[in-house]
């Protein structure tokens, strides 16, 4: 199940496990990204709160935690090699992934359908 | 020269595409204290930014590209190894014209308000230069260039307006100060002579820091050899109505347009300062480390010692040396280090001994690069000093500056 926040984040879900990224649109919308910073595995993550950093030649921009939880892997890959995330937003560039505190949290956001709707 | 930050707040994400757009916009605004709720001016070359698909936003009252569709990496690279087009009509273009016909007035006048050697510079020579405010602050930096009849200053944007007061309330009566409505363009990289030079010759025969009235595509313009990227090119003075035609003509010729987003990286490795981050009211030029600004005949024991405002300052912070100074800061991490980020001594514990002015990733370098102020202390090359950076404390190299080699056509 893949789903997408109004921050321009997506999730897809794997039993009670979600894999976390930035939308494609996002990534066009930032340029060239030059960093990535990611939360640390075990760490608790807050909804709202920021749990990874892109940042382009000129900004550095947070990536809010679309839920709450735990995480439980993240994407080294990605924080080695920035411009993974931007060339591949959602499939290699991934940036980690988060046990649900709340399985159902996932309801409430949009699907792919509405978020394409919703960038327009 | 000229007022920028583009750290944007955090969260771009949290936006619409719409808002991501805007929060650039919105960023730059704010951090842009000169900039009024009025209306937004355009430059000559606004229709040309739109054609080529820059990103627009607010800069210094001025409506201006931030990049164009290639994004600031690739504006970046190409400036280094070929040529990139800047629009820099919003800066200010000033003449100083002696009423008496001699040039050596308005040098000897101008001489009241900067700590330069403005009556040693040749005609067709342009020197970099700075008005300094009673306490020894900095109120600008800008270019002067001397011409057989005059002189031309081009100053920042945000401060035009206060340096043509300032001017105008400081200079003698015999020394008119004449505002130049015309446009500004900078062709910079390696590739600047041979794109310039085919649609003026003359061009080729400049070397760094000359400044000429010469025809440029059948049209008089003022050009200097000279820029903000660290790399030889040319400023290029022009009529409002000539400038598309031209623009586009450089476009064709393989001339990449580029934004204030790569202007603002290219500065930065290049060491240059940004009048308002990394320079201002507040800080000498002693502590600015432009201490070879101050031309040794302005100098104690010079042959025209002092005589600018805040010479006694000035002069004793050379003597003396400056309690702080601003220093390159090279990361040893790969995360960047922003304007605002605080330095300090340890990695734990203590006061701010500093902050950072300028800061972000710089594309030639393939790292992260910055300049803030340290205390004398910790100014030397190598010293380590730790940056705040969300929370936690980076280990920062005081380095030399530029961080890139300059490569200006000095002979």
């Amino acid at each position: 199940m893949l789903r997408f926040t109004e921050d321009h984040e997506w999730l897809r879900l794997d039993g009670d496990v979600a894999t976390v990224g930035i939308t494609t649109h996002a990534a066009e919308q930032l340029g060239d990204l030059v960093f990535v910073e990611l939360p640390r595995v075990g760490a608790t993550l807050k909804k709202g709160a920021a749990a990874a950093v892109v940042e382009s030649v000129k900004a550095a921009s947070d990536v809010y935690a679309p839920v709450d939880g735990e995480v439980v892997e993240v994407n080294d890959a990605a924080a080695g090699e920035p411009a993974s995330v931007g060339a591949d937003p959602q499939g290699q560039g991934w940036l980690y992934k988060v046990k649900l505190a709340d399985p159902g949290a996932l309801d409430a956001l949009m699907d792919e359908a509405a978020y394409a709707d919703f960038v327009k | 020269m000229g007022v920028l930050a583009l750290d944007a707040p955090l969260g771009a994400l949290g936006a619409k595409p719409s808002v991501v757009e805007r929060q650039m916009t919105d960023s730059a605004v704010r951090s842009d204290p000169f900039c009024a709720a009025e209306p937004l001016r355009r430059t000559p070359l606004h229709a040309f930014h739109l054609r080529h698909e820059a990103k627009m936003c607010s800069f210094a009252g001025y409506e201006m590209p931030i990049q164009y569709a290639g994004g600031v990496l690739k504006e970046h690279l190409a400036t280094r190894s070929g040529t990139g087009l800047f629009d820099v009509s919003h800066m200010g273009q000033i003449a100083l014209v002696p009423r008496s016909g001699d040039v050596d007035d308005a040098a000897r006048a101008l001489e009241a308000l900067v700590p330069v050697d403005v009556l040693g510079l040749k005609a067709g020579r342009q020197r970099y230069a700075l008005f300094t405010g009673k306490d020894g602050g900095l109120l600008d930096d800008l270019m002067v260039a001397r011409l057989p009849d005059r002189l031309v200053l081009v100053v920042n944007a945000a401060t035009k307006e206060a340096d043509e007061a300032h001017l105008r309330a400081r200079l003698p009566d015999g020394v008119e100060v004449r505002p130049i409505d015309r446009a500004l363009l900078a062709v910079q990289g390696p590739g600047a002579e041979a794109a310039l030079a085919r649609l003026a010759p003359e061009a080729a025969s400049m070397k760094f820091m000359d400044a000429r009235k010469i025809e440029v595509d059948g049209a008089p313009c003022l050009v200097s050899r000279s820029g903000y990227t660290g790399e030889d090119g040319f400023e290029i003075s022009l009529a409002p109505d000539r400038v598309e035609a031209f623009a586009e003509k450089l476009v064709e010729a393989g001339v990449v347009p580029i934004g204030l987003g790569a202007r603002d990286s290219l500065r930065l490795e290049a060491g240059l300062c940004l009048y308002g981050s990394d320079i201002d009211e507040a800080t000498t030029p002693v502590e600015a480390s432009l201490v070879w600004a101050i031309s040794p005949a302005r100098r104690a024991g010079g042959a025209r010692e002092g005589g600018f405002p805040g010479a006694e300052v000035i002069l004793q912070q050379i003597a003396e040396g400056p309690s702080r100074r601003r220093v390159a800061l090279a990361p040893e991490g790969r995360a960047p280090v922003r304007a605002g980020a605080e330095l300090f001594s340890a990695e734990e514990g203590g006061e701010p001994v500093g902050r950072v002015t300028s800061g972000g990733f710089g594309p030639s370098v393939e790292a992260p690069v910055a300049m803030g102020y340290v205390p004398a202390a910790l100014a030397g090359v190598g010293t380590r000093v730790f940056a705040e950076v969300r929370g936690r404390r980076l280990p920062v190299a005081v380095s030399a500056l530029p961080f890139v080699p300059a490569r200006f056509k000095r002979s």
